[in-house]
């Protein structure tokens, strides 16, 4: 495993429909909602959007204490919901706050680099990228040393 | 409001999640046939129970287990039992109480060890909320002692069904008390063949009773044991294991203090084993869990934003307070005779980082991101029946580290190979240092040498002399010397004094203990309010009621009096509270958030209490306020006080410390620190707080300085003690009283009332009901009636 897919976004595309989040909340919900039940978020700001998703990091990985976070064979960071414990460490840990927590459910979820959304996006504005792992890894910094 | 069920999703179901092969201790593995040693089994007694769910963090019911009679039965718990005791530490106290008698001693048929986690223990959202508390009449104290640890029995005694576990009586043989959360059933099971020391009996009950050959399984399995220490010492700890999936070991947390592991031994209890099905955050059957979430997801980003920098918990754990405590002259060493030490620096956190394995984030219950509770993997054991294997060692934590310390042993792989040992052993880390490093001085003096000692050449940093005397209390060696030491510091002090070997002030003074209970590992000396801390308190000297010595010390927080008198009322209380939920106090102050520096009481941490306020309303499903949780703990703490009282202790004169916890005793220790390099600390408090001109203290004898520093210090504890004992609604001889329970909502209980009127009226006719301070000048008692409390 040396690579992984994650998210590309083009903002200059984006028209702000989030027909993305629908898609994305159908996927892990069922529901066409979007918002807190899609994994991918979509904000305006100042007349142009932003757009946040998990980069495939896995520092969530180091704080799971049952495991329940894993790394897959094609890089993909996934959260088994049969694990989980629900005790939101991930969420708390996540340097970018894309592992999410929706309400009424105490599992959290987050982007599976599945391309729900870059299929539903009318307007190209999301794409599936390959990327070195090397260059989106991150460990926590309990492992990193420390200062004598 | 439903559960996980909800988002299930079709995507994550094909999915087969492998983790790589991943991470290997390196451990000497051991070749058991536990199917053979599990046909050994017999079962004395089985009893089936219906599976119930948690109701808003309660199962509503307790186990009572008796091992003289293989009796096995369910009580329930009431609704005025959950007002008056909310649970915990609350719980045993109160089952205690039904139990036992006034008489009763550590070894006496009918008393018990009770086990209790409270009613957030076991939610996995917030960090710290797996915390067992277990009380018994101690061996050490002759008193209830209670004692917190981690691990996973808590959250599991509270799965499989029940608020507590009391178990009462003595076996015949060695037992197992097997409870089933998963099929309903309890049993008591004879156990000859698993070991008694605690790193391999759990290792092996967690493969024998984990359903299926997997990680996940065996995570599911929590096991109690104490050791072969326990079994010939007043020093036996519990230990309860949690399953690292990462490491592949039942890993370690312990019940330290009191001797709780002696008992079990005496009750020839080998283990508790609890199993459970799959659980999550909603188990503890919360009624906002999002609101659960939302705070908890708030502290889990403090701690990663902001531990790093502060106490790097997650990276050192507790570990990382030796290199303070010995920059404020605070670390034991040499049995408290000195702060710091010039080789204390090998003991600072980097060089155990360097000997940790940093595989997992080391969470001692899920979802805690302080993640405190280090390990150390492939350790060779130096010494003892396990020379030679790889193991892993737990910790060290702060006060096993500050324990070596106190003894000089000052090479980090020996505080391991110390560790190990005691873990397995099952004897009490902080006990086991204390009480060894008050025999060392001794063996300084010349009250205690070689011959005295069975061989042992007990000298300050003789950690092999140390580990020997340890195999050999495990063994149950006869020795007269081995005897009386795993006995305790208070014991050795008679034993010495029966034996007319040393000066008798000397050898009262520099023990340790107080009230049979050797003391945790702070130098209080210069810090009048921790000595309060570690004196006035119900179990025995031991920082978990209060830990005061910055505030006091350090910052100059709490200058008077009745400042100190209200820290160590508000402290003890809010402490006192952990115990009544099944919570780990650490992740309360050992992040501070950003609003802390403009909180108005920093000391108290008011983002935290709310936050705990707040779970606590979401688990409820009732608004609870700050102000609540401290009057769920006066009602607690002064039911213990009382039961104290009961016993015929918990008074004035039990709340006595030695005077090395308030001074220097030795001319060396006096010397140590009046001298430049300490800017003459007690010349200038003889000019500064006790009137002397600076001329009159330069031509004093140094005999005459430390008798006035000795009298100044006695009479400030008795005025600090009557400062605590009026702001608590104590008697001065530190009675609770009727008035004051009924105040706190004991009206039914009548035979306490009783029991406090009648020693409030003895008191009074032997003159006990007056203030102990000397106050002269403008100095004044806490109140000018004398029968304040009578109010």
């Amino acid at each position: 495993m040396t690579t992984v897919k994650i998210i590309k976004f083009s903002p200059e595309k984006c028209d702000g429909g989030k027909a993305c989040e629908e898609a994305c909340s159908n996927v892990h919900f069922k529901s066409d909602e979007g918002g807190d039940k899609s994994a991918l978020r979509i904000m305006e700001k100042d007349g142009s959007y932003n757009m946040s998703v998990c980069n495939m990091c896995g520092l969530c990985i180091d704080v799971c204490t049952v495991q329940a976070l894993k790394r897959l064979k094609s890089g993909t960071v996934v959260l088994d919901k049969n694990v989980c414990v629900g005790c939101q460490a991930c969420v708390g840990f996540c340097p970018r706050g894309v592992m999410r927590k929706a309400s009424d459910v105490i599992t959290p979820f987050k982007c599976i680099a599945c391309g729900s959304c870059v299929r539903a996006c009318p307007n190209g504005a999301l794409e599936l990228v390959e990327v070195d792992l090397d260059e989106v890894k991150e460990v926590v910094y309990h492992k990193q040393g420390v200062d004598e | 409001m439903s559960g996980p069920e909800k988002s299930t999703s079709k995507e994550f179901e094909p999915h087969t999640l492998k983790m790589p092969d991943g991470f290997e201790t390196g451990n000497t593995k051991h070749d058991w046939d536990l199917a053979a040693m599990r046909a050994k089994h017999r079962i004395l007694a089985e009893y089936t129970y219906e599976k119930k769910k948690v109701q808003r963090g309660y199962t509503g019911r307790t186990l009572y287990v008796n091992l003289s009679t293989n009796t096995i039965e369910e009580k329930p718990v009431s609704e005025d039992m959950k007002k008056k005791f909310t649970g915990g530490k609350g719980f045993d106290l109160k089952l205690l109480w039904d139990g036992i008698k006034p008489t009763t001693r550590w070894n006496s048929e009918e008393n018990e060890i009770v086990f209790a986690g409270g009613l957030l223990c076991g939610g996995t959202q917030y960090s710290g909320t797996g915390k067992c508390l277990a009380a018994t009449i101690s061996p050490s104290t002759d008193i209830v002692c209670d004692s917190n640890a981690g691990g996973y029995f808590a959250p599991y005694l509270k799965f499989s069904g029940f608020d507590a576990l009391e178990v009462q009586g003595k076996a015949k043989e060695d037992v197992i008390i097997f409870i089933d959360g998963k099929a309903g059933k309890v049993t008591i099971e004879t156990a000859p063949m698993e070991e008694t020391n605690a790193h391999l009996v759990s290792e092996q009950l967690t493969h024998a009773y984990a359903d299926e050959d997997t990680e996940t399984a065996r995570q599911r399995v929590a096991v109690v044991s104490a050791g072969k220490g326990a079994e010939h010492s007043y020093w036996g700890c519990l230990n309860i294991s949690f399953y690292d999936s990462r490491r592949k070991v039942a890993r370690l947390k312990q019940h330290g203090r009191g001797g709780l592991g002696t008992v079990f031994r005496d009750k020839k209890i080998k283990a508790i084993v609890t199993k459970v099905e799959h659980f999550n955050g909603m188990t503890n059957d919360p009624a906002d869990p999002d609101k659960m979430a939302a705070v908890a997801i708030k502290y889990n980003k403090e701690m990663r934003d902001l531990d790093k920098s502060q106490c790097n918990m997650r990276t050192v754990g507790t570990g990382n307070i030796v290199e303070v405590m010995d920059t404020y002259d605070l670390l034991p060493t040499e049995n408290y005779r000195f702060g710091s030490f010039p080789k204390a620096t090998n003991l600072h956190s980097p060089n155990f980082y360097k000997r940790f394995t940093q595989v997992i984030p080391d969470g001692c219950w899920h979802g805690c991101t302080m993640a405190c509770t280090k390990a150390v993997d492939g350790f060779t054991v130096m010494t003892g029946p396990y020379k030679g294997q790889k193991v892993t060692v737990d910790g060290p934590e702060y006060e096993n580290t500050a324990g070596c310390a106190n003894m000089g042993l000052w090479d980090p792989d020996w505080v391991i190979e110390w560790n190990f040992y005691c873990d397995t052993y099952g004897l009490d880390t902080i006990s086991v240092a204390t009480g060894i490093a008050f025999y060392m001085e001794m063996y300084e003096y010349g009250i205690l040498n070689k011959e005295r000692c069975a061989g042992l050449e007990l000298i300050f940093g003789n950690s092999e002399a140390v580990l020997e005397l340890m195999h050999r209390i495990a063994a149950g060696d006869r020795s007269e010397f081995v005897q009386v030491a795993g006995k305790g510091a208070r014991r050795m002090k008679d034993w010495l004094i029966q034996k007319g070997w040393g000066d008798h002030e000397l050898i009262n003074d520099t023990g340790m203990e107080a009230k049979g209970l050797e003391f945790s590992e702070y130098v209080c000396k210069e810090s009048l309010a921790q000595q309060g801390g570690y004196g006035l308190t119900n179990k025995g000297p031991q920082h978990d009621e209060a830990w005061l010595i910055f505030m006091d010390m350090v910052n100059n927080q709490i200058p008077t009096f009745a400042d100190k008198a209200e820290a160590l009322h508000y402290f003890p209380m809010w402490r006192t509270w952990f115990g009544l939920v099944g919570l780990c106090k650490l992740p309360w102050n050992d992040v501070t958030p950003l609003s802390n520096a403009t909180a108005d009481e920093p000391a108290k941490i008011p983002e935290h209490v709310q936050n705990y306020a707040d779970i606590m309303s979401a688990t409820l499903g009732k608004e609870i306020t700050p102000a609540n949780l401290i009057e769920m703990s006066e009602r607690v703490y002064n039911w213990q006080r009382s039961m104290n009282i009961w016993m015929g202790r918990g008074t004035r004169t039990d709340d006595w410390i030695p005077y090395r916890a308030m001074g220097p005793v030795t001319e060396l220790e006096f010397l140590s620190r009046n001298n430049k390099l300490w800017d003459y600390r007690y010349d200038k408090q003889l000019v500064e707080n006790m009137g002397f001109s600076k001329e009159d203290v330069d031509k004093m004898h140094i005999k005459d300085k430390m008798k006035h520093i000795y009298d100044y210090r006695q009479d400030r504890y008795q005025k600090l003690t009557d400062a605590v004992y009026h702001r608590r609604g104590w008697t001065q001889n530190g009675i609770p009283t009727p008035e004051k329970m009924r105040e706190l909502g004991f009206g039914d209980e009548t035979e306490m009332l009783e029991m406090l009127q009648k020693k409030i009226e003895e008191d009074e006719s032997a003159g006990l009901n007056v203030w102990g301070g000397n106050y002269q000048g403008d100095e004044k008692p806490p109140n000018d009636d004398v029968k304040y409390w009578k109010e």
